[in-house]
């Protein structure tokens, strides 16, 4: 059996799990295998019946008081516990921060490890062979599994599409879990600072990363988003160092967007960026590392210093603007 | 109080990689090195936690070969008080698994009330040794931690968590802990010259692991470069100002944004 993790938070699906659905189903095609769906919580959960119809064999609502709110010991308690219960050879979960934060762990507890942040499998005759991005996106690295199992694998967001999860109808099941001593105590999630800038909804985007060197190189990037009518955004780096407010960040940590242009000035591309933009129309990448993996996903490649391009650029635009 | 900070070597982030004749990893014979981004992240919130707690001491663990002294060298230079070398001559081969054991054989009677750790490394990004060192330890752990309420320092330690899409959150943490850190979250200090002399004078532990195999190790079979996903139209052909030129006229006719 394959189990999948359903993140939620107060009963409020993670969209993500539904590309982990979506893995979990394919990977059950390949092996023979149910799919089972598990959700922790502290009550009967409301998420249930919405994960019931999508086609798994059952969804495993995992109760105990303590798990109203996700700790890493409740969570790794819980999932050794259903898996025991339930024989499961394999588990699969989307790569959140949640998931890396808890996975490893319950994985040790059974003598196994976590095959993380996969961007895709294969089926060669019946043995699942996993490809992992590594060396910051440089290099891809196929990597199987090894023992008895069972196997825990998760898969990068945006690997799967959560559309492709197939529907259909499955029992919702109530297990009673034990819960151990809980050795943290959180305080209530916050948003530090309200998203003032809305990044989803920006036609075309000029993005800046390390490449830029310095705080006062940013006016480049703000002129020629200035005559593309575009909105600035950047890399965590930038942010980082305070450059550009955190609202700016394009990446896993800031905003997912999907422009229909995207310019990327200097940005190497490292994974946890390219998770926030790679569904954009058009990917321009200016970068003075004909290496970069940003060039991979790249429509459009400039290898060169961009404060060679970028005033031509600005020029070249003036002109064909009129 | 007792810190330990584990650190690693891996490839320098400009280095040009190639690939290991076995196509099982890169070929690090002749490329510079060094220190793991968040690595040096998890020091400095170490050695800060030191400064406010006053008595306290911060010890360094690194796995890997012999060049890997120079990481730890620096650490030492940095304010680290000593530092243990686990040495592996090829780690590349190595499993989380088979990592966090052979760490926790050589600092669990340090009997640490902290252990950081980079949240990542930046060469085979496993995302997992800390938090299995944890598990193997039975202390808890938190991960991606991007502050430290340095004041609460006791039997309990508050920290702020970062969570996705720009949410956050504090947990007070029973000690001992081990806490993966954020690269970013500071401003790293540079090593004096005095640090650099003093370190000459700090015990650096030279362990030799029994790693012994791990059945449940993931594998790797062949590291190679990425498949491209899209055409890519490189325009200039290495002139960064022809290239912008010929990208506007692609915005024009192919993009029409223009």
């Amino acid at each position: 059996m394959i189990l999948v993790f359903i993140e939620h938070k107060d009963c409020v699906l993670n969209k993500t799990s539904l590309e982990a659905v979506a893995a979990a189903q394919s990977m059950g095609r390949d092996l023979g295998m149910e799919v089972a769906a598990v959700i922790p919580c502290a009550v009967d959960c409301a998420l249930a019946q919405e994960i019931a119809a999508y086609d798994v064999s059952k969804v495993i609502v995992a109760k105990n008081a303590k798990l109203s709110t996700y700790t890493p010991d409740g969570y790794t308690d819980a999932f050794e516990q259903v898996i025991k219960a339930t024989n499961a050879n394999w588990v699969v979960m989307a790569h959140t921060y949640q998931v890396r934060d808890f996975c490893p762990r319950v994985a040790t507890r059974f003598g196994s490890e976590m095959v993380g942040d996969c961007i895709r499998y294969k089926n060669e005759g019946g043995q699942l062979v996993f490809t992992r991005r590594i060396f910051l996106g440089k290099l891809d690295a196929d990597v199987t599994v090894g023992g008895e199992g069972p196997h825990f694998v998760t898969f990068q967001s945006g690997a799967f599409r959560g559309d492709d999860a197939a529907a259909g109808t499955a029992s919702v099941e109530s297990m009673d879990i034990e819960v151990g001593d809980i050795r943290m105590r959180p305080e209530e999630p916050f948003q530090e600072s309200k998203a003032a800038v809305d990044l989803t909804k920006s036609e075309i985007i000029v993005a800046i990363g390390r490449g830029i060197k310095s705080e006062e190189n940013i006016k480049v990037a703000e002129e020629l988003a200035e005559v593309l009518g575009a909105d600035i955004a950047a890399s965590r780096p930038i942010c980082d160092a305070d450059w550009l407010p955190i609202d700016r960040q394009i990446g896993s940590s800031g905003q997912t967007v999907a422009p229909k242009v995207y310019f990327a000035l200097g940005i190497s591309g490292a994974i946890q960026h390219i998770v926030g933009m790679k569904n954009s129309g058009a990917i321009v990448a200016i970068n003075k590392d004909a290496e970069a993996p940003i060039f991979d996903i790249a429509d459009y490649g400039i290898v060169g210093d961009l404060f060679e391009a970028v005033p031509v650029l600005i020029e070249e635009i003036k002109k064909a603007k009129g | 109080m007792k810190f330990i900070v584990l650190m690693k070597q891996v490839a320098n982030k400009d280095a040009v990689l190639r690939i290991r004749g076995d196509e099982k990893w890169i070929d690090e014979s002749d490329i510079s090195m060094q220190t793991n981004e968040s690595d040096g992240y998890a020091l400095e919130e170490a050695l800060r936690m030191k400064e406010a707690v006053g008595d306290a001491e911060v010890v360094v663990c690194t796995l890997g070969k012999a060049s890997a002294k120079t990481v730890i060298k620096d650490a030492l230079a940095r304010g680290a008080d000593r530092a243990i070398h686990i040495v592996v001559e090829d780690d590349s081969e190595l499993s989380p698994f088979q990592i966090a054991s052979a760490i926790a054989d050589s600092v669990r009677e340090e009997n640490a009330d902290l252990i950081f750790a980079g949240l990542q490394s930046d060469d085979s990004s496993f995302g997992q040794t800390g938090v299995v060192l944890a598990e193997l330890m039975a202390i808890p752990h938190a991960t991606i931690v991007i502050e430290i309420d340095r004041e609460s320092a006791g039997d309990t330690l508050r920290v702020k968590r970062e969570l996705e899409s720009g949410w956050y959150q504090w947990f007070e943490y029973d000690l001992p802990a081990l806490l993966t850190i954020q690269s970013g979250i500071s401003q790293i200090r540079y090593a004096s010259l005095k640090g650099i002399m003093a370190a000459k004078k700090k015990e650096i532990r030279e362990v030799a692991p029994s790693i012994s195999d791990f059945a449940g190790a993931q594998k790797v079979r062949k590291v190679y470069l990425p498949l491209k996903t899209k055409q890519t139209q490189m325009l200039g052909n290495g002139d960064a100002k022809a290239g912008a030129a010929e990208l506007v006229e692609k915005l024009k006719d192919e993009v029409r944004i223009l």
